[in-house]
């Protein structure tokens, strides 16, 4: 069976290039319209990677830059399964995330917020996910900061997730936020994002039955790739 | 019909090397980081550094920005089991290029792709595959680069592209020198020069 396309990204469904509440957006922004190409080879491939690429604590952010403690704050679980449009799930693809510590400071040489550096917590963790599309990470939850954009802007907790897919086509970062956090509402970046649903989608819900009594509280992730046809007919796309 | 639907992109902010490139962010957590060996020590064809800079619509670098690669190897075969052909061991065709933070310039080591299949028995040019993520970018932009010293006058994506001169901003300009041979292409993200940015 020949490949098919991936089904055409439903711009309406994210946030537009230009988004001046976001004023980075403004001069960071493409003019003209973007050239809308069907899917090549160049499109429907893209990296593969294993498990030789990763290490067993590496989706365990209280371990993994520990230096003889676990870091302060919330511990939680964030899991989930990677999904396409199809409701399939996406098996053996990488899944990256990185994050702000309790306090809200990246440990990043161009961070200068006032909160202190957490010296057992590097902040960012990789796994990827099983045959079922399954992933999990263990973390402690990211504190909101304040960021320059309006003079009183502060961002909801969030954790940056990226995610490769089978294809270059589906190649996406996103952030995850927490369910009842009333800063989203107040977030220009997450206000970007022009429907309420869409929106929905990138908070991760409580997830009471998956927390470790005593230990550590989980959230539920979800995250959806492109989905792509089912070669009904030959459209000879790899050409031959 | 009920479909999911995709999950909204979010910028990838200033801070996306903690999570993709740890090192450029100040510290070492990984055994390996990800995406620094495009070709690998066996891939056969002509090898090539590019370098360039990411400018906003004011002419300013983008410090910030990431890049990542995609490409095919010097016999036009992605290391991906769709193409069905197999690559040279340790040939990835994917790679990850951030800037010099106090320039914005950057740069990658690979090999010259080869010529790729297109659509309907169509033949693709030399090219590499680009997604642009930064700051201010809410959607992660995909471009192609291709090369001055090959003919692209057939490529069915270029001859997509109606304002001809607008082709241009894909096409990278080679230069040798006794270093070797370097491939420089800049990206305008908006303003004079915009850069072709695509809806694969």
């Amino acid at each position: 069976m020949k490949p098919a396309e991936y089904y055409m990204r439903d711009r309406a469904h994210h946030a537009p290039a230009l988004t001046p509440d976001y004023k980075t957006s403004v001069t960071r922004s493409p003019q003209y319209a973007l050239l809308s190409l069907e899917n090549s080879l160049s499109e429907i491939t893209g990296p593969v990677f294993s498990h030789n690429d990763i290490e067993a604590l590496d989706n365990d952010l209280i371990k993994n830059y520990s230096h003889g403690g676990d870091p302060i704050g919330e511990r939680i679980i964030v899991h989930g399964r990677v999904l396409d449009e199809n409701s399939r799930p996406v098996p053996n693809t990488m899944v990256e995330i990185w994050q702000a510590n309790a306090g809200g400071r990246y440990r990043h040489k161009k961070d200068t917020y006032l909160a202190p550096i957490d010296p057992n917590f590097g902040g960012c963790g990789r796994t990827m996910t099983d045959a079922d599309g399954y992933y999990y990470f263990r973390t402690v939850k990211p504190g909101a900061y304040p960021w320059r954009n309006w003079v009183n802007n502060w961002r909801p907790a969030h954790i940056h997730v990226s995610v490769f897919g089978a294809a270059f086509a589906q190649r996406l970062i996103t952030q995850l936020y927490f369910e009842g956090d009333p800063l989203i509402a107040k977030c220009p970046i997450v206000q970007t994002v022009p429907d309420a649903e869409a929106i929905d989608q990138m908070v991760a819900k409580l997830d009471i039955n998956a927390t470790i009594p005593l230990d550590s509280i989980a959230y539920r992730f979800d995250i959806v790739l492109r989905g792509r046809r089912s070669t009904l007919f030959e459209n000879r796309l790899e050409g031959n | 019909m009920d479909y999911l639907k995709e999950t909204p992109s979010q910028t990838a902010g200033p801070y996306v090397h903690i999570g993709l490139a740890p090192k450029a962010a100040g510290f070492d957590i990984f055994k390996q980081e990800l995406g620094w060996d495009i070709a690998g020590p066996n891939a056969k064809g002509e090898r090539i550094r590019v370098e360039g800079c990411v400018y906003d619509g004011t002419g300013a670098p983008i410090k910030d920005v990431m890049l990542e690669t995609w490409q095919a190897n010097t016999d036009g075969h992605y290391a991906h089991p769709e193409d069905g052909h197999t690559v040279e061991n340790g040939f990835r065709g994917w790679g990850r290029v951030i800037t010099d933070f106090d320039t914005g310039l950057w740069g990658f080591d690979t090999v010259k792709p080869g010529a790729t299949l297109g659509r309907n028995g169509t033949i693709q040019a030399p090219h590499i595959n680009l997604w642009i993520v930064a700051r201010g970018i809410n959607v992660g932009l995909n471009t192609r680069l291709y090369f001055d010293d090959c003919d692209n006058s057939n490529d069915p994506v270029l001859n997509l592209i109606e304002q001809t001169q607008r082709r241009q901003t894909l096409i990278a300009s080679r230069h040798e020198d006794s270093k070797g041979v370097t491939y420089h292409f800049d990206i305008h993200i908006q303003g004079t020069g915009e850069t072709v940015f695509l809806d694969i």
